[in-house]
């Protein structure tokens, strides 16, 4: 299946090395390493979701978080409920986000541009202060979750490796899932009324009940996340909904690169070393001034809008380029 | 007489005070070129939109191939046949030529919920597209973004486009826009290769173009047909040399 | 007075008072995005500069009202420099790019202030020639403090639509407005009107900030909460629209107060006296995204949009 002259691809190669190096990663690391992984791979997870409607379908959703949130709290409130089956709390935790997808999908895309991005981001709020009304549930301060998902005695996700490998195997089917549809006949849809919606529309498509489907299936592909980021950290609250993880969101798409595969990939991992190291970076060559490390973040998400659109999958694809002259 | 393919009835579009499409009647019949010229703000453009459902009539009715289709959103009228091309060149830019003509034969093999099988290597859809920009002389240039063919090329893209459907009633408005005379040569010889085995409503402002075509001609001035006829009952029609082809030829 | 109807008037100036702050809030957003076309989420974090700017000119100079100016004046130097060293190179980009630059310095303001300032909140406090409360009407007693930033708001207010209506600048303000390309065509140093705008809207954004800094407290992110409330106020009133911004403001400013002072009661029918009391205030909140969700499914362009 894999073409041979395709590994000649930096970007093929780097996308596989870091692959392998992940497979691998709870042989060699330590802990914190291990979760440090995890994490990037849960929001790529949810950056692959949001992927598919901003990267591929235009749609700027700034409300994201909320599936996030809502698959995050469908896991912590089944739990404290005693319902700890993973058969059971993923489904409905991807079943709980698709509707509401469905539900803000179908309302905001009667508005376009500053509107859409502004509808998103009131639905988002609306979820968000539901949370911090869930008195029953924690309300601002959120909840612990006492047990993890149990997959019937085949998995363990208190083991820090499995859930690991369960996180990443996922991540992969996702990522296999998300290029079949985007070259699929829907996906071709999806892109075209990303280019050119009123021609697309004048082609004979009825273009918003393929965007409206996309926005679902990306709340879905979110709640699956949310229902692994309950998992990973114990803890649901407000705070996985707040806005600003919306544009956390946002930052790792465009970072790795909008409307590429692997995209969300490089641009969660970008996201959350450059969180990590930036601050041991600044205390090396300024001690004391690490914690501030978002006096450097901040211009840096400036100069990607202004100059790096294209992520960090275009800087790859023009290493790739062979040189000419 | 046979029953024409498109009637449209009483049309009428208001933007506010300005009345666009103002009680218009008109007939296309099957296998014509019908040419619908008329000055600048003369409506054309509405009307074509109006056709398509792309903008809401506020009075009269449509009637396609003895259906009502006033009311149908665009997908459906699509379906019963209609495709029009852009005045203002309307392509996906950042899709090849080729992806952009199997997006319009796609539109045309029922819904797209199909998840699963990569779209760029089903011959159902790349086989007819090639003919048909094979048939536009671009088929050299499939594999080229169409944001990279040049000016006239993304003309003949349109076309293509508005063809790949194998529509029963083509609504060209203004083909030959912005193109230079080699240019808009090749597309009349183009569109007369298809006379007679197209219904086709011409929009056009290339009097030349438009005489050598059409086989009827209505003339729309401020929204409203004051003549149809066929080409020489035109030129020799008072009225239009007077609102429209006077105004022309003082121009030159 | 009957003393429910003195609860619902101190409500309702209590709505007045904070509707009017956040129409200072919205009036500079809405105008930056009519005419730049801008979407500006780093709008909320000059709110918040203008709150600590007044806190540190207030101490030093020891007087309210010279701090505010000075708070005023710098707010009006950092809103001009945030425009010609970012805002203008995103004029033509679109609003992702908008939502991405302007994230990001958001958290670089937002750190800066923790840098600067320390992570602890700052209080003001109320002048003491504003510390007292006045005496409306017989037991309806109110405090000065609010009362003068009821008046200020106002003033603004009436300013704003004077300038709008009235001058040629606020012409060309309409005019971009409504249509972008047009006021070039006027031979309109574009360039500059945008620079203008922009610091009028941060002026204004500094001005809520430090007027509400007496009653709120100071502290990081302060403005991010109620920049989403400005963004929800524009969009119902329509992008661009003072006007619509005016009217959203005090509809919002009045639906979250009543909600916060007699949800609770009503929950109490329903719920549990602790469940109203957390529940009331995410409800009455909830009120607000549901009327602009509901506005905007009834006017996609908002209540006086000219565009989408």
């Amino acid at each position: 299946m894999l073409d041979v002259n395709a590994l000649r691809n930096p970007r093929v190669m780097i996308t596989l090395l870091l692959l392998i190096a992940a497979v691998l990663v709870p042989f060699f690391a330590g802990n914190f390493l291990v979760s440090f992984g995890s994490r990037i791979i849960i929001w790529t997870i949810a950056a692959i979701s949001l992927n598919v409607i901003l990267g591929y379908g235009g749609m700027v959703s700034f409300g994201h978080a909320a599936y996030l949130g809502i698959g995050g709290y469908a896991v912590g409130i089944m739990a404290h409920h005693g319902i700890n089956s993973g058969f059971l709390q993923w489904p409905v935790a991807m079943l709980a986000s698709a509707l509401w997808a469905l539900a803000v999908g179908a309302l905001s895309m009667r508005t376009r541009g500053v509107y859409f991005i502004m509808i998103t981001l009131a639905f988002a709020q609306l979820i968000y202060f539901v949370g911090v009304g869930l008195e029953a549930y924690g309300g601002d301060d959120g909840l612990t979750i006492y047990k993890r998902s149990e997959f019937a005695g085949i998995l363990s996700l208190k083991n820090r490796a499995t859930f690991y490998w369960t996180c990443f195997v996922l991540m992969l089917g996702v990522f296999y899932l998300c290029h079949r549809l985007v070259q699929s006949r829907f996906g071709m849809v999806l892109q075209g009324s990303k280019s050119n919606d009123l021609r697309m529309r004048a082609l004979g498509f009825p273009t918003t009940r393929y965007r409206l489907t996309a926005f679902t299936l990306a709340g879905a592909m979110c709640g699956l996340a949310g229902a692994l980021l309950a998992n990973q950290t114990d803890f649901i609250s407000p705070a996985m909904m707040h806005w600003t993880a919306s544009g956390d969101l946002i930052v790792i798409v465009v970072l790795g690169g909008m409307g590429t595969l692997f995209g969300p990939l490089y641009g969660a991992i970008a996201f959350f070393v450059l969180e990590e190291s930036l601050k041991p970076l600044i205390d090396w060559v300024r001690p004391g001034w690490g914690d501030y490390w978002r006096l450097l973040f901040g211009p840096l998400l400036v100069m990607v809008a202004l100059y790096a659109r294209g992520g960090l999958d275009s800087l790859f694809e023009r290493a790739a380029r062979p040189r000419h002259g | 007489m046979a029953e024409p393919l498109l009637a449209i009835d009483g049309l009428v579009k208001r933007f506010g005070g300005l009345i666009a499409t103002d009680n218009l009647s008109l007939d296309v019949r099957t296998g014509e070129i019908h040419a619908l010229i008329g000055p600048n703000g003369a409506g054309k453009t509405t009307l074509v939109a109006q056709l398509m459902g792309q903008l809401p009539s506020d009075a009269g009715r449509i009637v396609f191939d003895g259906n009502d289709i006033t009311r149908l959103p665009t997908h459906r009228r699509v379906g019963a046949g209609l495709a029009r091309s852009f005045q203002i060149t309307s392509v996906l830019r950042d899709f090849t030529a080729l992806d952009n003509v199997a997006l319009a034969v796609q539109a045309h093999q029922g819904h797209s919920f199909r998840f699963w099988r990569p779209a760029r290597h089903d011959s159902a859809l790349r086989d007819p597209a090639l003919v048909i920009l094979e048939q536009l002389g671009l088929g050299a240039r499939a594999d080229t973004l169409a944001a990279n063919l040049s000016y006239g090329e993304q003309r003949q893209l349109e076309i293509a486009m508005a063809l790949a459907g194998d529509p029963r009633l083509l609504l060209l408005d203004e083909p030959m826009a912005g193109m230079g005379p080699d240019e808009s040569a090749r597309m009349v010889a183009f569109l007369q290769r298809l006379k007679g085995k197209r219904t086709i409503l011409l929009i056009e402002h290339d009097m030349d173009a438009v005489f050598a075509l059409a086989d009827r001609i209505t003339v729309l001035v401020y929204g409203r047909a004051i003549a149809t006829g066929a080409p020489a009952e035109i030129r020799a029609n008072p009225e239009v040399r007077k609102a429209y082809l006077g105004e022309e030829h003082a121009d030159a | 007075m009957d003393p429910q109807l003195t609860l619902y008037l101190i409500q309702a100036l209590n709505g007045l008072q904070l509707g009017l702050l956040m129409f200072l809030l919205a009036a500079g957003l809405t105008l930056t995005f009519g005419i730049m076309d801008l979407v500006n989420l780093a709008h909320g974090s000059l709110y918040m500069m203008g709150a600590y700017f007044a806190a540190t000119f207030i101490s030093l100079t020891d007087s309210f009202l010279l701090g505010a100016l000075l708070a005023l004046i710098a707010s009006l130097v950092l809103g001009i420099a945030v425009e010609v060293i970012v805002m203008r190179r995103l004029y033509r980009r679109d609003h992702l790019d908008h939502v991405l630059a302007t994230f990001g310095l958001i958290l670089f303001f937002n750190e800066l202030v923790r840098a600067f300032w320390g992570p602890a909140g700052l209080t003001i406090a109320v002048p003491s020639w504003l510390a007292h409360s006045v005496q409306l009407m017989p037991g309806v007693i109110y405090s000065a403090y609010r009362l003068a930033i009821i008046a200020v708001g106002l003033l603004v207010a009436l300013f704003l639509a004077w300038l709008v209506t009235r001058t040629r600048t606020g012409m060309w303000i309409r005019a971009g407005a409504s249509n972008r390309t047009m006021i070039g065509a006027l031979g309109v140093n574009v360039q500059l009107l945008f620079t203008l705008v922009f610091g009028l809207g941060s002026v204004l954004a500094a001005l809520a900030g430090l007027m509400a800094a007496p009653i709120v407290t100071v502290q990081i992110g302060m403005g991010d909460n109620i920049l989403i409330l400005a963004f929800v106020i524009i969009v119902i009133g329509g992008i661009g629209s003072i006007k619509g911004a005016f009217i959203a403001a005090m509809t919002v400013g009045m639906i979250d107060t009543f909600g916060r002072a007699f949800l609770p009661e009503l929950l109490k029918l329903f719920l549990s006296n602790s469940a109203a009391s957390t529940a009331a205030p995410a409800l009455s909140s909830m009120m607000i995204y549901l009327l602009m969700a509901g506005i905007l499914v009834w006017r996609p362009t908002g209540l006086f949009g000219a565009r989408s």
